[in-house]
């Protein structure tokens, strides 16, 4: 297991939105979570990579604990992380974006890595020199992603990442993102609200409900819309 | 901003730093040297505060604060031990450990912008008060009194280093003070240019963003904070070996308000603008402190309520815009990719 969720508890101040969930990933894993608005789905991504504080539970990646580790250490063990809205650097040209997202450990020097990903984003190899806030929305989730692959994450955490996008760059992201899940044995968690997303990328997927995980569905069950409903409330 | 591959942002401050630096003394007086010596310590204060706020997004409002130690560090540690060479460096290294020790407290406490800001004015005016209520001569350092509301006249200048006997005269102050005014700003921009300097920027733009891509935000945070403390307690070592001079109002809430002014209207997120507003805001409070028709302070006032209102992004970016007819300084790339066919052929 690449990562280990035990007994997750977490929230914001005295409210708990986490309370006691548990799962884990394999290596090379991808696995999808649904849930409704509210039932704890960016909560728990911005838990893992340590933007929000665990108020109970363990979470363990490749092996270590890591649940008291400030979110740079977490980046640094390999933890990437695409948020909602995308989160460039909007003042930053795209090049700098991805020179931002480069981790140094000493087996990749910086001009190669960002190499190999302008080889995998064509689309942004056009753009190096604009600045991130010039982007349409769809070019920017491309450099969000871009960036977080660039410190070369064992696993990858997607928030929404097809949240106002345009069909094409979706596509163009899912083809993306299993060529490095088959090849470079990337893990993945993806939270999202698109089954079809979803279905294509992840090999199980965890319905989460207020806060605990409750089911898990195989992705060929996320064709089945109302039996979706009844569980977590996403057929729709 | 290239013009036929040439850096005009790099060369047109390098070849007028260099044309100051040496023309000046040929055709100013020793009066006007002396001002321009003080134009160019305050540009120094001005690049400190640029420094940390226009780029690190850390508004420092008692910015005097490290001013004010550097002065004092200085004129305190000379009169005790005679020669300038030790001094000098402790006067950069008092403030610069002051920074860190605030910032540390600040920053690894993940206190909000606002309260760092009261914070460091209230680090100002808690000096302030210290300072001016020492006047007895119970209060000493060493051989050095503090001085108290009077402050300390005939402080020692600088001499060549480990040189007592050869004190640096004010023709020798401004190439020194010019020339570390041209060290300062190019390290700066140098630094800017560095992996520490895009996390600064970075961290400016949105602090979260940058440590879940890896960055330790506290860190590049103190360490811009520190850079700034130290810059301001060289400006202040150099503010009074020039006027041989130190009071309690080198901590004052004025000097931090001006020093903000100064940056203000030159444009934050440039290091080129406070140096101009450093320098015309200098200017005009002399000419200004000369008659008695308007107050001083009543004038900063307006014309930071001018530049708030109607020039918020300061002159620097605005001229920039007028020239170049481009996008702002601080919303266009602060760096850009060098060309693609550098870049495929060292892959």
């Amino acid at each position: 297991m690449i990562l280990e969720i035990d007994d997750l508890h977490a929230g914001y101040g005295r409210i708990p939105i986490l309370n006691g969930v548990s799962f884990g990933v394999g290596e090379g894993e991808a696995v999808g979570i649904l849930g409704h608005n509210g039932m704890g789905k960016t909560t728990l991504l911005r838990a893992l990579v340590g933007q929000l504080p665990l108020t109970g539970g363990h979470l363990r990646f490749a092996g270590k604990e890591i649940g008291r580790d400030p979110s740079h250490r977490r980046a640094r063990a390999g933890i990437g992380y695409v948020p909602q809205g995308r989160a460039i650097f909007p003042a930053l040209s795209v090049y700098e974006n991805l020179r931002m997202g480069y981790i140094p450990r000493g087996e990749e020097s910086e001009e190669g890595t960002i190499n190999d990903i302008r080889a995998i984003f064509p689309r942004l190899d056009k753009l190096l020199d604009r600045a991130g806030g010039a982007l349409s929305g769809g070019e920017q989730q491309l450099l969000s992603l871009a960036r977080a692959l660039c410190g070369k994450p064992k696993l990858l955490l997607l928030d929404e990442p097809t949240e106002g996008i345009q069909p094409s760059i979706i596509e163009e992201i899912i083809e993306i993102l299993r060529q490095l899940h088959r090849f470079q044995n990337l893990a993945i968690i993806v939270v999202e609200q698109s089954l079809d997303f979803i279905a294509q990328l992840s090999e199980r997927v965890l319905l989460l409900q207020k806060g605990t995980i409750t089911r898990e569905v195989s992705p060929k069950q996320l064709a089945n819309a109302s039996l979706l409903d009844d569980l977590a409330g996403v057929g729709e | 901003m290239k013009i036929a591959g040439i850096r005009l942002d790099l060369i047109v401050p390098g070849v007028c730093g260099l044309a100051l630096l040496f023309g000046l003394p040929i055709f100013l007086d020793l009066f006007s040297l002396l001002q321009v010596t003080l134009y160019a310590i305050m540009a120094i204060l001005a690049l400190s505060l640029a420094f940390i706020w226009g780029y690190g997004g850390i508004l420092c409002l008692g910015h005097s604060a490290f001013f004010g130690l550097g002065a004092y560090a200085y004129a305190i540690a000379v009169i005790n031990i005679g020669e300038s060479t030790a001094p000098f460096l402790i006067a950069i290294l008092v403030p610069t450990l002051a920074a860190a020790a605030v910032g540390y407290f600040m920053f690894y406490g993940r206190i909000s912008d606002v309260y760092v800001g009261v914070m460091t004015l209230t680090l100002a005016l808690i000096l302030f008060n210290v300072v001016n209520s020492t006047s007895g001569a119970q209060y000493h350092i060493g051989k050095a009194p503090i001085g108290g509301y009077n402050g300390l006249p005939n402080v020692p200048g600088l001499n060549v280093p480990f040189d007592p006997d050869n004190s640096l005269d004010p023709g020798d102050m401004y190439y020194l003070c010019m020339g570390l005014l041209i060290v300062v700003y190019f390290g700066l921009r140098w630094l800017l240019t560095t992996r520490f300097g895009r996390v600064a920027v970075a961290i400016r733009e949105n602090e979260k963003r940058v440590e879940f891509i890896g960055y330790d935000s506290r860190l590049h945070k103190l360490a811009t904070f520190t850079i700034g403390g130290g810059l301001a307690g060289l400006a202040g070592c150099l503010f009074v070996n020039w006027g041989a001079y130190v009071s309690p109002t080198t901590f004052s809430m004025m000097q931090s308000a001006q020093v903000i002014i100064w940056v203000l209207v030159g444009g934050v997120g440039t290091l080129f603008g406070p140096m101009i507003g450093a320098v015309a805001l200098s200017w005009l409070t002399v000419e200004v402190g000369s008659q008695q028709l308007i107050d001083a302070n009543l004038l900063f006032g307006a014309i930071l309520l001018v530049f708030v209102l109607l020039v918020p992004r300061g002159i620097m970016p605005v001229l920039i815009d007028r020239v170049w007819g481009r996008i702002s300084l601080p919303r266009r790339p602060v760096f850009t990719a060098p060309p693609v066919a550098a870049r495929e052929g060292k892959r």
